[in-house]
């Protein structure tokens, strides 16, 4: 889960780490009034995506009458495909420096990343191609964590030996995020020292592991109803679905993420587009299915279904069964077509084509079908 | 010849009383995988399809001489029936839990540099399978036979699919080996192409990657210094948005790293056929 700027730094603050002030707004009369309490703030745009500050989701704001204002233009704003319903109000910094500060997981290394680096406010993965140099970085032990004198070499390593007391201590708050949320990214760039020596979180990313998510219940209560998104991705998970939303009319369903991908992939290389991506795992039981393409079918764009199957053990001609079965309990009316193997898969492509449904011996074969009918619209 | 399993590694089955763990059980023991033992807590002394139950890995590992485990728990807790498995004397681990915490994953890595001599694959795995010898996992018999084609992959249905075309075309397998679908996992295509390349019996090696991290281009990095394998990679999720992740956990493009172009174009530079389709990958091999 990832979750939104204002919910990281609740929970920044909850380790002790220093956030500024900030008040939630919905409105732009509730930006106003955040800016009679706070004083002159930032209005920022709530969305779980970089660049919010270059595609304009964010504005400085005087008096009540900016931060309505501000709200006014951003809520309700598109970011990378993100709509912006809440801008969070926060109090102005006064920035002597900017530091960068964060973990993630290095894939390469199997390992948690901690990087330190005087050179904040920036994107640091540009950072990283320009000047490698400026970013220290340390693989603390999984186990026990960043120790002291690990901590007071990487201040050191990055240039900012006079900060080491109050970055140990405050890095050793953020890591806490790994053990106690199983975080997989926690950034706060910029962290800001400020004119009077404070040293506060200026922004903060935080990416939880969604397969941990069963050791932390009380976070996808108390935030995963605000991220609201995509209506489709939050239909299929309340289904139990591995589902992506995407911006093309060919709804498709798969079993196994590989195949679905390449699925996917294959519907482009026919000349068509994928609505979404649907793993429905092993087994294709009918049930499933039937979650499956009710979902696909709330998307008014999908014009066409492409289901492709690969059974190991399943038979081909009970899956055949349970993709019609879910068909006509959905009174679906759009083209299907259905590449399926497996064991009877001959039985199962009969049954298919007895009830009106086109079966693909190839995925490739299938992909070109779905597009073909699609495009021409038959119904 | 094959890589990592035969007839005669004996195996046992962490888990080898749930429902997965005893259906899967059947199936490795019906191919003729030397399956001696399983585990599972508090039913030690009984007997499970056929073989005796031990409460732990040490006991099973002390009682039968195992060296390889099939990993069938839930994923609250594979990531402690790994270690268990290690530190009982397990030499290859085969994973097959889906779900397991990454952070979980990034301590077994560390507890697994205590044990040098041993080998992970996934988690979050198909497992592998050496046709007409032995399976540890889920990868069908079926779609598989015995031949010299070495193949490695990071999806399992895909898996299944690639290795049903090579087998109809006559083209069978020495060893198939689903590295899994995780960002944090045991063995990498590296690994396994290095255990290829020494496998006299290999002779062509499939590599099917998809997007997300880089192993592959370190695998491309590896075959670009020679190889003997006529090898054919496929990378799957060549359309799929960047940030977004497409079922497996180590699926995500994250900005412009982990993209399909990056590792197709690592590995046409290393000189490897690439296929476009699945459908390409039997006419590029032979």
């Amino acid at each position: 889960m990832k979750l939104l700027e204002y919910q990281a730094k609740e929970v920044l603050s909850s380790l002790g780490i220093a956030i500024p002030p900030g008040i939630v707004a919905r409105t732009p009369d509730e930006a106003a009034a955040a800016c009679s309490r706070l004083g002159p703030v930032a209005v920022k745009a709530q969305v779980p995506v970089g660049g919010r500050g270059k595609a304009g989701g964010i504005k400085l704001a005087k008096t009540p009458d900016d931060a309505r204002r501000a709200a006014e233009q951003i809520i309700g704003m598109d970011i990378k495909g993100f709509r912006v319903s809440l801008v969070y109000c926060e109090a102005a910094l006064e920035i002597a420096r900017e530091i960068y500060l964060g973990f993630t997981v290095d894939r390469d290394a199997r390992a948690n990343i901690l990087m330190l680096s005087a050179k904040g406010g920036m994107d640091i993965e540009q950072v990283a191609e320009e000047s490698p140099d400026a970013i220290a970085r340390l693989y603390p032990s999984p186990w026990r964590g960043p120790l002291d004198f690990e901590l007071t070499q990487l201040a050191y390593d990055a240039g900012l030996g006079e900060l080491v007391r109050p970055l140990t201590s405050l890095i050793k708050k953020l890591y806490r995020a790994i053990p106690e949320y199983d975080a997989l990214t926690a950034e706060i760039n910029p962290l800001v020292v400020t004119k009077s020596g404070d040293v506060v979180a200026g922004d903060a990313k935080l990416e939880t592991d969604d397969n941990a998510a069963w050791r932390h219940v009380d976070l996808e209560e108390k935030y995963g109803s605000v991220l609201g998104g995509d209506p489709y991705e939050v239909e299929a998970k309340k289904r139990h679905l591995t589902y992506v939303s995407l911006d093309g009319d060919i709804g498709i369903v798969g079993n196994g993420a590989g195949l679905c991908m390449s699925t996917l992939d294959l519907v482009q290389r026919a000349g068509g587009k994928a609505a979404n991506f649907c793993d429905i795992g092993g087994g294709a039981k009918a049930e499933v299915v039937e979650n499956a393409l009710a979902v696909i079918l709330m998307n008014p764009k999908v014009k066409g279904v492409l289901i492709n199957v690969f059974g190991g053990i399943t038979r081909g001609d009970e899956v055949a069964k349970g993709i019609v079965t879910a068909r006509d309990n959905l009174k679906m009316r759009l083209p299907l077509v259905v590449r399926m193997s497996g064991t009877r898969e001959e039985e199962g492509r009969e049954i298919l084509k007895r009830n009106g449904i086109e079966p693909g011996v190839s995925a490739w074969e299938a992909a070109q079908k779905i597009v073909e009918l699609t495009r021409a619209g038959v119904r | 010849m094959s890589i990592l399993l035969d007839t005669m590694t004996p195996v046992i089955v962490q888990g080898i009383t749930g429902r997965e763990g005893s259906f899967h059980t059947e199936q490795m023991q019906s191919l003729g995988t030397k399956v001696v033992g399983g585990t599972s807590p508090g039913k030690g002394g009984t007997t499970h399809m056929g073989v005796p139950v031990f409460n732990t890995v040490a006991d099973a590992v002390e009682a039968t001489g195992a060296t390889a485990s099939g990993i069938f728990v839930p994923a609250q807790f594979a990531a402690d029936a790994i270690m268990e498995a290690a530190a009982g004397g397990i030499t290859l681990i085969v994973c097959i839990t889906e779900g397991i915490p990454i952070q979980d994953m990034i301590k077994v890595k560390d507890f697994l540099r205590g044990y040098p001599a041993t080998r992970l694959i996934g988690a979050n795995c198909p497992g592998l399978i050496t046709p007409g010898q032995a399976k540890i996992g889920i990868i069908p018999q079926r779609i598989t036979s015995p031949g010299s084609v070495g193949m490695v992959s990071r999806s399992g249905t895909l898996t299944y699919e690639v290795g049903s075309a090579l087998s109809a075309a006559g083209m069978g397998q020495s060893t198939i080996v689903g590295i899994g679908g995780d960002p944090v996992l045991g063995l990498t295509f590296r690994d396994i192409v290095e255990l290829f390349e020494k496998d006299p019996a290999t002779t062509h090696l499939v590599l099917i990657g998809e997007i997300g991290g880089s192993d592959e281009e370190h695998a491309a990095e590896l075959l670009a210094r020679g190889t003997r394998l006529k090898t054919v990679a496929f990378i799957s999720g060549r359309t799929a948005p960047e940030g977004k992740r497409m079922g497996h956990a180590g699926a995500i493009v994250s900005g412009n790293r982990g993209t399909a172009k990056s590792k197709e174009e690592a590995f046409r530079k290393a000189g490897v056929a690439v296929a476009e389709t699945t459908d390409e990958i039997v006419g590029l091999l032979r």
